[in-house]
């Protein structure tokens, strides 16, 4: 199965995502330029971490009109599975493909650190493969985390089983301690820690391969 | 009429003989254009005029140098048909006259070093010393240049997508009106993909990259190569902005531009800016470069020659492509979003023609701006400026935990966590040791080995005595390596001084480079390239403030990629051994340690005596001791001496702590706090293997005692130094920076 890693202007977590989907889960990967409107034959899709178009304006707000985002709507819209991490997931609220919005940190900084997630629910294809109640450490490395939604979305997403991330420890104020979320038609993830980043051993954590066997694995079942 | 006058030559830091120089060169007055431009080349900061007749006595060769000092950063080969770029390079003026845009334009400078010679930026280090932070009088100014580097490092280095893996950061009142910011980058480049900054083959068209010109940084170089007065806060227009997605898609446009073959040469625009490039590059390639202003973008309209020849914008770049292959090099930077022009071309002759709409402004002969740029042998016949006593004053601790738990809670010793955490330590998932260890680790994936890479400076020890000093910087940093099993291969350095022009700074500056350069020899890390930053003192008044002589080392080290050795104890009842043994201390070589600064409040004395040679065999031993995966925790001793190492031992979430049995006829201040060379501390599960092994390599290696849970205890012979719970000091060394800072301390 192929994943396609779209690359913004400014994106720089796109080779670690491919390295961790072509080295440490065993599948295939190619790049995605910003100025496509064809995704071409994917079978899910990654909008990495980093900068599109230098965070300027507001966080996803220019990667947002990119030629490859219009293929991207109609991929979700068709089903297919889109992954958006850190700055992805800052587009994909962006797109309004996940509800919400990413603001500064509580405490205004930067905060790169391995932190503890508890998976909340199973029932997507981001996290089949795991077991409700696990808890994983991935890094998170961003300035813009805190999830913040009004108090509606927030209690539909937890009504309908949304949440597929908390924070054990919130390091940035996210609402409700949410660190990652999915759409309701449940092929939609966005989650600001960085799964790709714990692939490895020599990494300190493979917790985050969690993310990337799931999608697999659903993939098969529904080739 | 003489349009030059002694005012404007003064204005440009050039002296009366150097432009009687400049006459006799162009055989004619200089025009205003050709006077800043013969300002920024001979500046101390493009010219190293004071240094660099010392600069030749560092060793500079081996068989893994591939790239020397003189390009834009040194290379070296590490096997399997790749080579690293590194260098270190210093912002320290700009960082104290606005920290943010300071720190963030000296990280995209030194990135844009690496990414010239073709090497892909893989890992960002920084050496930050500033004042106190609690001092009453500078503590809330030295607590905003702080805040103000480190984000500055975040937001460039972050953005660009480029790992923060660790550095240093001290306290000291030299440093309060002149921070020293050093940033070391390092790349990672196959050997047929090096570029070099020459140009070659007259006609070949010169394209001007990157960002627009403005007038940001003109005379920055200049700015850099001054004592700061109370005025300089009004040259806050010379310090430039910096835009890291500009340097991020300059970087990808770059090393895909080299990859069509049609790139002969590229230089970035760094300080001195297209005047640097331009000149340099032709004069590398024994050839010149002719430019039309009028072709160069331009941010802004009305801009002079001079001030676009001067302009430090930031995020440009100039190359020289192969005639008729232009528009493959245009393709690549229109598909990034990026300017792109031809400036120019390639010219037989060795010289720099720089026209504005067709008209000459400016005509130099290449070599007049660089081999007959002045070199001075300034006096340093005077003993080296200090004015500490030799004797310290007599001294008795009335309690030596409370001695340890200021060091630990000092800003020198503290955790660091608050900084290193601003920074995306681990993007690009190479990461395998990061801020906070001895020695930074980052795998290599395409050669399946690692490179480890430590900075280290200690102007404290340099102020007593720069040659010993200088000596012991380069064996802590290859110690450091060593202590996470890397071999020490090559080594980088940023050498701040005070006003080379005082024979006393002089002096300082010369015994530092005679230290490193044997210390460099003696470990076989030869110098490849660095970085000279003078004139780093601040008139207040009649007061004439200089930092301390801070030379800081960066040295890069090689390794199999495997899981590291870290600091803390990983599980109790394991043997404590002291490799190296207790050392040597006397009341003199107390002077310079961290005891006699944040406890005493005082310096005198000298710095710890050093031998080379049994340090390097400590080295070799401890490496030894990890490649056969002897050692559960590694860390090498260093400021603070035993007794923080042995804290820093106890830190991690287990909470595992030791019980300490010394044996030493030392006073107990020197035996816990002296800060001897050559010790590295270890737990092992099998201590007769390395005790063998130390033995086998002619070093100490006594059994300290055991790890257990939750506590650290020491005592020498029967009598009990101090006991602790490992989680109080624990918390007390995280918490200790934020404190600071705030300003609750």
């Amino acid at each position: 199965m192929r994943f396609g890693v779209v690359v913004f202007p400014g994106s720089n977590c796109d080779h670690d995502a491919w390295y961790s989907v072509t080295h440490n889960l065993g599948q295939q990967a190619e790049f995605l330029w910003h100025g496509s409107e064809r995704l071409g034959n994917v079978d899910a899709v990654i909008l990495p971490g980093g900068f599109a178009y230098g965070d300027y304006l507001r966080c996803g707000a220019i990667a947002k009109f990119s030629p490859i985002m219009k293929a991207v709507r109609k991929f979700a819209a068709d089903g297919g599975l889109v992954a958006g991490i850190c700055n992805g997931f800052q587009i994909l609220t962006e797109c309004g493909l996940l509800p919400g919005a990413l603001t500064r940190n509580r405490g205004l900084k930067f905060i790169c650190a391995p932190v503890g997630l508890r998976l909340e629910s199973t029932n997507s294809p981001f996290t089949c493969s795991g077991r409700k109640g696990q808890i994983l450490t991935i890094p998170i490395a961003h300035g813009e985390g805190c999830y913040t939604a009004s108090g509606r979305i927030l209690d539909e997403l937890e009504a309908e089983d949304r949440v597929l991330f908390r924070y054990t420890s919130n390091p940035n104020g996210s609402a409700r301690d949410i660190a990652g979320i999915c759409n309701a038609g449940r092929n939609v993830l966005g989650m600001m820690p960085h799964p790709e980043r714990a692939t490895d051993p020599l990494m300190g954590s493979t917790d985050g391969l969690l993310v990337l066997q799931s999608m697999a694995a659903s993939l098969t079942v529904h080739s | 009429m003489s349009a030059i006058t002694s005012d404007i030559l003064a204005r440009h830091n050039i002296t009366p003989a150097e432009y009687q120089t400049i006459l006799k060169l162009l055989d004619r007055e200089p025009t205003f254009t050709e006077l800043g431009i013969f300002s920024v080349m001979w500046s101390e900061h493009c010219s190293y005029k004071s240094s660099r007749i010392h600069l030749r006595k560092f060793p500079t060769k081996s068989e893994l140098v591939v790239q020397g000092p003189g390009e834009n950063a040194g290379i070296i080969d590490i096997g399997k048909g790749y080579a690293i770029a590194f260098k270190i390079e210093s912002h320290n003026h700009p960082s104290f006259i606005e920290p943010f845009q300071g720190a963030a334009t000296g990280v995209g400078g030194i990135l844009r070093d690496i990414f010239t010679m073709g090497a892909r930026p893989i890992a960002v280090m920084d050496a930050l010393r500033f004042g106190p932070l609690d001092d009453p009088r500078t503590g809330p100014r030295n607590r905003r240049i702080l805040e103000g580097v480190v984000s500055g490092i975040a937001h460039y280095g972050n953005c660009f997508g480029v790992p923060t893996v660790g550095g240093e950061c001290v306290f000291e009142a030299s440093y309060a009106g002149n921070p020293l910011v050093n940033v070391f980058a390092l790349g990672v480049v196959r050997h047929e993909d090096i570029f070099y900054a020459k140009a070659a083959g007259p006609g070949n068209p010169v394209i001007y990259v990157g960002a627009k010109t403005g007038k940001d940084g003109v005379h920055g170089a200049t700015m850099a190569s001054a004592e700061f007065t109370e005025e300089s806060a009004a040259k806050r227009p010379n310090v430039q902005v910096g835009d890291p997605f500009m340097e991020k898609l300059l970087l990808e446009a770059c090393l895909e531009a080299m990859k069509t073959g049609a790139v002969i040469g590229i230089q970035d625009m760094g300080a001195a800016g297209l005047t640097c490039s331009t000149c340099e590059m032709g004069s590398r390639g024994n050839v010149g470069v002719e430019i039309d202003l009028m072709h160069v973008p331009q941010r802004e309209k009305g801009m002079t020659p001079y001030e676009i020849m001067l302009s430090e914008s930031q995020e440009r770049m100039l190359l020289v492509a192969e005639k008729g292959r232009e528009d493959e090099v245009f393709a690549v930077f229109r598909k990034w979003g990026l300017d792109a022009a031809t400036i120019g071309t390639v010219i037989p002759e060795n010289t720099l023609r720089v026209k504005d709409h067709g008209v000459v402004v400016a005509e130099i002969h290449n070599p007049a701006l660089t081999d007959a740029a002045p070199v001075y042998d300034r006096p340093h016949d005077a003993a080296p400026y200090r004015t500490a006593p030799m004797r310290g004053p007599a001294f008795a601790s009335a309690d030596l935990l409370a001695d340890l738990t200021t060091l630990l809670t000092s800003g020198d010793l503290c955790s660091k966590r608050y900084i290193w955490q601003q920074y995306d330590y681990m993007v690009r998932t190479n990461t395998t040791l990061g801020p906070g260890a001895d020695a930074a680790i980052v795998r290599i994936k395409e050669t399946g080995t690692s490179v480890a890479m430590s900075l280290d400076g200690n102007g404290r020890y340099c102020y007593l005595s720069p040659r010993e000093g200088a000596k012991l910087i380069v064996a802590e940093c290859c110690r450091n390596l060593s202590t996470v099993g890397a071999k020490p291969v090559a080594a980088t350095n940023n050498l701040n001084f005070g006003n080379p022009e005082r024979p006393e700074i002089m002096a300082q500056l010369v015994e530092a480079i005679e230290g490193m350069a044997e210390a460099c020899a003696f470990f076989e890390t030869p110098i490849t390239g660095g970085n000279v930053s003078l004139y780093n003192e601040t008139r207040a008044g009649d007061d004439l403030v200089a930092i301390f002589p801070t030379p800081v080392a960066g040295i890069v080290g090689l390794l199999p990629t495997r899981t590291p050795v870290t600091i803390p104890f990983k599980m109790a009842d394991r043997d404590v051994v002291l490799l190296g043994g207790l050392g040597f201390c006397d009341a003199t070589r107390f002077g310079g340690t961290q005891y006699a600064k944040q406890v005493l409040d005082d310096l005198w004395g000298m710095p710890p005596a050093i031998d080379l040679d049994y340090e390097k065999r400590v080295q070799a031993a401890i490496r030894h001791i990890i490649a056969d995966g002897l050692a559960e925790s590694s860390h090498d001793l260093s400021d603070g001496g035993l007794a923080v190492a042995l804290a820093e031992c106890c830190f991690s979430p287990g909470n595992i702590g030791a019980a300490i049995t010394l044996d030493s006829g030392l006073r107990p201040e020197h035996l816990l706090f002296h800060e001897g060379p050559s010790r590295i501390l270890l737990s092992t599960a099998d201590a007769v293997r390395v005790s063998e092994i130390a033995a086998g390599h002619g070093v100490e290696c006594p059994v300290i005692g055991k790890t257990v849970e939750g506590r650290l205890s020491i005592r020498n012979r029967d009598i009990l130094l101090l006991d602790s719970s490992v989680e109080t000091l624990n918390q007390q060394w995280e918490e200790a920076l934020e404190s600071l800072l705030r300003g609750t301390a």
